[in-house]
């Protein structure tokens, strides 16, 4: 299996430089063969330019004016826009992203949980109160012929300590032949739609309760992603990655070649020119080992955790609706995206309670969708509104109660979903000024445990620099 | 795990299915203006598509999975640059997974690299609004201009497909020549237009004015790519009063409603121009766009 995929890795890799030196030989050979066929052109286009100047001398002279003062003017171009030489001149590109926010919540924030779901990554709510949410400062540039380097790190806070993550820090190989991409490094995982999104680019404050439920609000892994894009005028692109695997929705990495794997598929269109579309469907196959729901989550109460070791199998259909009449955003335009996730787990989970560690057998499906409107009905302003559900049907069986109570460790596993299914409604507006900034107000109905949470966001998102293109 | 395996045989597959030959130059643009071009200078050597049409705003464009499919088969990119495209075509240069198109490739072309931009910012600050470092991007609409692009195009056409490099100098040759008589007679019709005071919405019309001789008053934007204010509007206003205009001016994708109330107040008349081929039924093609923007101004001054 491992000697498969070391195989299939060490191919791709060394396939990188192979098709440089070849087209290198190619390019050569091709030179040689532009010379020889330019000179025979040249010679060509002399000849009939001769006996076109002898038919119609003055039409010709005509041209030839046209021609030369248009050759001086390439020149004085040429010479204009030399680029002074500096000493930053081949600097990346640098992008600072700054977002906080105001949180006021009707309950403790510390408590909340998604009842049947071991939260992980970073799936807590924000501090409540005036908050700095994440700094995100990004650089990207071509490193050379051949690849193309970005990388974001965000410092966010966590108790009294500043945290540096680096969230993305990949390669891109820009040399690859018949429509196919490699990317290697730590990355945002193609699977869903708004998985690759960066936070600054989202549509509401928070991550749907899909993602926070079983992505940690977004996978982000260290690995290899391969992928294919179809020579076709409907788009179609379709992929797959194996991941190191210690991050959720895996625990720790212990196979070689990574503990995670997915494959992704995408199709996306036109209609007219007001509409266009993107659909996908991926699946991503975890081996989790020792998965804890740790500090960020603070799920269950705090002398509690679940730690989970088997089989992850996700499943993910996404759909995005956009309609700009004209194909024009700038005025107004609409925004439908939705995503069904459908997760099959199957592995055994270590309930520690003071210290005392209790081993249950653990078999559970978890489905969940969420649904967003997002109307811009002038230019700068939005609204939206959004639909959130959940629901897990998790079989649990105390198998050594480890000195616990069995009746208890079921009753307080976080995989109990206790006959309820989370919802949530979201409605948000905001104002972008300009490209580069962004002030939203959010309101949550949040049904994610058994009682109603109010939630209210006043955010601001705000970018400097280079602020790179943003993705359909 | 043996689910995985499977899939990873079928995308080899049609991996391999994939591969075939162009029969023609696939040329894709990022506006309709060089596509309009590259079918005067590559005729039926070329396909061209663009991807944008007269009727968008080219500096905001979604990055849509259509267009990234169309540059995955482009064999030549050809944009205006000069940061114009910034909000989009790095997504689909990028995303493209196509070599032949990258910037420094003989498949990838700025129509702005050849020629000397008006309006180079002073002050780059994103505080200015919308400004493009390497000055105003609108250059197609002084066609004193496409001459230069059409070289470099022919040229390039001729370095892509080496095999037809004396039908490009041909038709480039046709082109030229049938351009330099209609320029003749453009500005012969446009000498009335000399000196007319203008305003206009964004300042897209930097060339055009700069061609034909105009006077700008001002612009309905506050600062380049701001929508029009009501704070602006009637400062404009008062300026009118001092330095009156005959006519304001805007692009078809830009709304009608600053400028009609620009309209109503002075009595001056609001009119919608072109700013590339398909902007309006007469702008068919380069010709037509030209045609129609010296005839609709002269009306103005009728």
């Amino acid at each position: 299996m491992n000697r498969f995929y070391f195989l299939l890795v060490g191919v791709v890799l060394l396939a990188v430089p192979w098709f440089a030196v070849a087209d290198d030989l190619a390019e050569i050979r091709h030179q040689i063969e532009t010379l020889q066929k330019d000179y025979e052109q040249r010679i060509r286009a002399l000849e009939e330019r001769l006996e076109k100047a002898e038919a119609a001398a003055a039409d010709a002279h005509q041209q030839a004016e046209a021609a030369e003062a248009a050759a001086s003017e390439i020149a004085m171009a040429a010479a204009t826009s030399s680029v002074q030489e500096k000493e930053n001149t081949f600097n990346p590109a640098v992008t600072v992203v700054l977002q906080g926010s105001l949180n006021s919540y009707s309950r403790d924030p510390d408590d909340y949980a998604l009842p049947g779901f071991q939260l992980g990554g970073e799936a807590g709510l924000a501090a409540e109160g005036l908050t700095l949410d994440e700094t995100e400062l990004m650089f990207s540039a071509s490193v050379d012929q051949l690849f193309f380097g970005q990388t974001t790190i965000a410092l966010h806070d966590d108790g009294d300590e500043t945290e540096i993550e680096v969230e993305e820090a990949y390669i891109d190989a820009l040399a690859m032949p018949a429509g196919t991409g490699l990317r290697f490094g730590r990355f945002y995982s193609d699977v869903g739609y708004l998985n690759r999104v960066h936070t600054h680019a989202w549509d509401f404050r928070d991550a749907p309760l899909v993602y926070r439920a079983m992505l940690g609000k977004q996978y982000a892994d260290d690995g290899i992603q391969f992928s294919w894009l179809a020579p076709t005028d409907l788009y179609i692109r379709m992929g797959g990655e194996t991941l190191r695997g210690d991050h959720f929705p895996a625990g720790e990495a212990t196979d070689t070649l990574g503990n995670s794997q997915s494959l992704f598929i995408k199709l996306g269109g036109d209609v007219g020119s007001s509409h266009s579309w993107q659909a996908g469907l991926s699946q991503l196959w975890v081996d989790a080992v020792d998965r804890n729901s740790d500090g960020h989550a603070h799920g269950g109460s705090e002398s509690t955790q679940d730690s989970f070791s088997g089989d992850s199998n996700l499943m993910i259909a996404d759909f995005v609706w956009k309609w700009a009449p004209q194909g024009n955003p700038s005025y107004r335009n609409l925004t439908f995206q939705t995503e069904l996730f459908y997760r099959d787990e199957d592995g055994r989970d270590d309930f520690t309670e003071d210290g005392d560690t209790a081993v249950l057998d653990y078999d559970g499906t978890q489905k969940g969708l969420y649904a967003q409107l997002v109307y811009q009905f002038m230019p700068q302003w939005r609204i939206g509104a959004r639909y959130d559900w959940l629901s897990a049907d998790n079989d649990l069986r105390v198998i050594d109660a480890g000195g616990l109570d069995p009746d208890e460790v079921l009753e307080e596993s976080a995989l109990n979903a206790d006959g309820h299914d989370p919802y949530r409604w979201s409605l948000m507006a905001d104002w972008s000024p300009s490209e580069f900034s962004r002030l939203r107000l959010q309101y949550n109905y949040d049904k994610s445990g058994t009682s109603v949470d109010n939630q209210w966001t006043l955010q601001y998102i705000m970018s400097l620099g280079s602020h790179g293109a943003h993705e359909f | 795990m043996n689910g995985y395996r499977k899939w990873c045989l079928v995308v080899s597959l049609l991996m391999c299915a994939s591969q075939g030959a162009y029969a023609v130059v696939n040329v894709f643009t990022c506006e309709p203006e060089w596509a309009a071009l590259a079918k005067e200078v590559g005729g039926d050597l070329v396909k061209t598509a663009s991807a944008t049409t007269g009727l968008q705003d080219v500096h905001h464009i979604e990055a849509r999975p259509s267009l990234i499919a169309r540059v995955r088969q482009a064999d030549l990119l050809l944009c205006t640059g000069a940061g114009l495209e910034e909000g989009w075509l790095p997504v689909l240069q990028r995303r493209a997974n196509n070599p032949r198109i990258q910037a420094g490739a003989d498949g990838y072309m700025e129509a702005a690299d050849y020629l000397r931009l008006l309006d180079r910012p002073t002050r780059i600050d994103r505080s200015e609004g919308d400004v493009h470092a390497r000055g105003n991007p609108h250059i197609q609409l002084d066609p004193t201009n496409i001459p230069v692009i059409a070289q470099a195009l022919a040229k390039r056409l001729q370095v892509l497909d080496s095999g037809h490099a004396a039908r490009y100098q041909e038709n480039l040759s046709d082109f030229l020549s049938r351009w330099q008589t209609a320029l003749g007679r453009w500005e012969r019709q446009a000498r009335p237009l000399q000196g007319l005071p203008v305003v206009v919405h964004h300042n897209a019309w930097v060339y055009l004015i700069n061609w034909l001789e105009l006077d700008l008053v001002g612009t309905l934007e506050p600062k380049p790519g701001l929508p029009p204010t009501s704070t602006h509007l009637s400062q404009l206003l008062e300026q009118m009063e001092r330095q009156p205009a005959k006519v304001i001016i805007r692009s078809p994708y830009q709304g009608a409603r600053a400028s009609e109330w620009l309209s109503e107040r002075t009595g001056i008349p609001a009119i919608m121009l072109p700013t590339t081929v398909g902007g309006n039924e007469a702008a068919t093609d380069l010709f037509g766009l030209f045609d129609d923007l010296v005839l609709q101004l002269l009306s103005v001054t009728q």
